[in-house]
């Protein structure tokens, strides 16, 4: 019964795969495995949009959208329609073809990485050996639709914004890659399916996700900040910064394009989420073993919504960064710990298991953290501030 | 510790989404079309004009001096004479505006109007919720939507109103004992120009 409940839509793919001629099955099935992701992913933007706007207004003592529908949860249709039916304008100097493309390129390259992400037990698209590759790849052709858009604008703030946003997003690439690189060397896989089924095991009711080790939870936690800079999420907003660029790079977007670019962007989000879930929150894998009886892609949908929600309370709670601030936390202090925590994974991995492996790799990630705190300390001069040209 | 600070902020973050569930008075937004703040006395918005009595057309106290619409600076008032005389609401003769309009899309809420009044016949209203689907006409008040009685006026600024009433009742008082004293002094002569409490304008100066 468990069973069947877990793997429902494979068995209902089954069944329905029966009905097809063999001539097209190779068609249909990647239709039918497709189409899903196709629905429940931008249903999950919507959701997310209004949470989001609701959760914001909590943390700030506001209702939030409380108005269409019940308790609001009709703001995103309205929203929809809204946008559907607004005027599209482009600008007359802009590059026509390239402005229309920049926002579709968006949302194909991030359904593109729902491809390898394995949502249920044998559920995921395609299961390429190479699919955390695959994964970065297609992450990477964000930045290429991000220019096309800031640069086919014409307008000096779309520049800006995309400069900004190319500057930062190949900054926190870097840690971003690297921060999973941990993974890939534990498991001995570039396969996202054989990485979860890693995790998938249990010790007494404990799990074995990759969190719960030294490496995984520095890594994790870098993992986290770089994909929250990677999808252009507060704190590191800067490419919209609406309050200095007014919305960065689609600042000369509007109507449906302008809401392709958020969707765009949210399912990014999402990707990249459910690539933290994969590599460090066990996938699918329920997180006792007495709850396994729950189907897994539900498991794979809370840990989503989890994140998602962490994603709203940081938005809420920090204020944008400096450019120089942002570069600074990439190169000087991300970047140098994922480093280190590839170290860490490798003496984590040829020392007996026991509590002195523990002692020894959280005492290599606390030596840094003290030293920069004294750092910073020590840099730290509280002083009246002068202002040239002001007075 | 290395990001103590964000822990902070997070910690407080957090108190103010569970609290905004739990203590009523965290919310201060009040959910505008079924709440209202109430105004305080010193609220305008738009003028109107007072009556006297019941009736809105008899106990009008404009006369049509068009002093208002020469002071308005946006120009949205309109007023066209009566080209004869109605008794007031104390009885005496008086012109009266045939055609009274404020466009309120043009309004700026100056109060200048009610400043030049001799007759204390324009005041400030409080109502703002005058929201329309017809921009052009719904907004333009004419003379029976701007009426309203005397006691709405108490009721929205009790204050200035008893203030203006005391100052109204003196005033006719005052002409009532000047124009007493002169009918017995003069019987002869009826057509005295009586007081203060009706300049006459120069008629036919409208624009």
């Amino acid at each position: 019964m468990t069973q069947e409940a877990d793997q429902i839509f494979v068995l209902a793919k089954h069944w329905l795969m029966g009905y097809v001629p063999a001539v097209a099955q190779p068609i249909a099935s990647a239709v039918l495995s497709i189409v899903p992701v196709l629905i429940a992913f931008p249903l999950l933007f919507a959701i997310t949009t209004v949470l989001e706007r609701k959760g914001l207004g909590r943390i700030q003592n506001r209702y939030g959208p409380n108005r269409t529908g019940p308790a609001g949860f009709f703001q995103p249709i309205a929203d929809g329609i809204k946008s559907l039916t607004k005027e599209d304008i482009v600008p007359l100097t802009a590059d026509q073809a390239v402005h229309f493309l920049a926002p579709v390129l968006l949302v194909v390259a991030a359904f593109l990485a729902y491809a390898v992400l394995p949502i249920g037990r044998n559920m995921v698209i395609v299961n390429l050996n190479a699919g955390v590759l695959f994964f970065f790849a297609v992450g990477s052709v964000v930045e290429l639709s991000v220019f096309m858009a800031g640069w086919s604008s014409r307008s000096k703030y779309s520049l800006l914004g995309a400069m900004r946003a190319i500057a930062q997003m190949i900054s926190y690439e870097v840690p971003l890659v690297l921060a999973s690189v941990v993974v890939i060397m534990e498991a001995g896989s570039l396969s996202t399916v054989s990485i979860v089924e890693r995790q998938a095991g249990y010790t007494g009711i404990w799990p074995h996700w990759y969190l719960f080790t030294p490496w995984g939870l520095v890594g994790f936690f870098l993992f986290m900040v770089a994909a929250t800079a990677e999808s252009n999420r507060s704190p590191f907003d800067l490419p919209e910064g609406e309050s200095e660029i007014i919305a960065g790079y689609y600042i000369e977007y509007s109507g449906f394009k302008f809401a392709l670019f958020f969707l765009g962007e949210y399912l990014g989000m999402f990707a990249t989420s459910g690539m933290a879930i994969t590599l460090f929150l066990g996938g699918w894998a329920a997180p006792f073993s007495f709850l396994t009886w729950i189907p897994s892609y539900i498991w794979f949908f809370v840990k989503l919504l989890t994140l998602i929600g962490f994603f709203i309370w940081i938005r809420g709670t920090l204020p944008r960064l400096r450019m120089d601030q942002l570069m600074n936390l990439a190169w000087e202090f991300i970047l140098p710990m994922a480093l280190l925590n590839m170290l860490i994974a490798g003496i984590w991995h040829f020392m007996q298991p026991g509590v002195v492996r523990w002692l020894v790799c959280l005492a290599i990630v606390a030596v840094p953290c003290i030293l920069l705190r004294q750092g910073l300390k020590r840099r730290k001069k509280f002083q009246v501030r002068t202002y040239r040209y002001a007075d | 510790m290395v990001g103590e600070g964000i822990l902070k902020g997070m910690v407080e973050t957090a108190r103010n989404f569970l609290g905004s569930y739990v203590e009523k008075e965290r919310l201060t937004t009040v959910q505008y079309p079924e709440e209202r703040i109430p105004q305080v006395e010193a609220a305008r918005n738009f003028p109107f004009l007072v009556y006297d009595g019941p009736n809105w057309q008899q106990g009008m106290r404009c006369v049509g001096c068009q002093i208002c619409e020469k002071e308005c600076p946006p120009k949205c008032i309109f007023i066209e004479k009566s080209k004869d005389k109605k008794p007031d609401a104390v009885g005496k003769p008086q012109f009266y505006p045939a055609v009274f309009n404020i466009d309120i899309s043009v309004c700026m809420s100056c109060q200048i109007c009610v400043e030049v009044c001799p007759f204390d016949a324009i005041k400030m209203d409080v109502e703002y919720d005058l929201p329309t689907d017809d921009r052009f006409g719904g907004l333009l008040l004419n003379k029976q939507k701007l009426s309203k009685s005397n006691e709405y006026y108490h009721e929205i600024h009790p204050t200035e109103a008893s203030a203006v009433d005391g100052a109204l009742a003196e005033e006719r008082a005052k002409v009532k004992a000047a124009a007493d004293a002169k009918a017995a002094a003069a019987p002869a002569k009826p057509l005295a120009p009586a007081t203060a409490a009706s300049p006459v304008s120069p008629t036919g100066e409208t624009k």
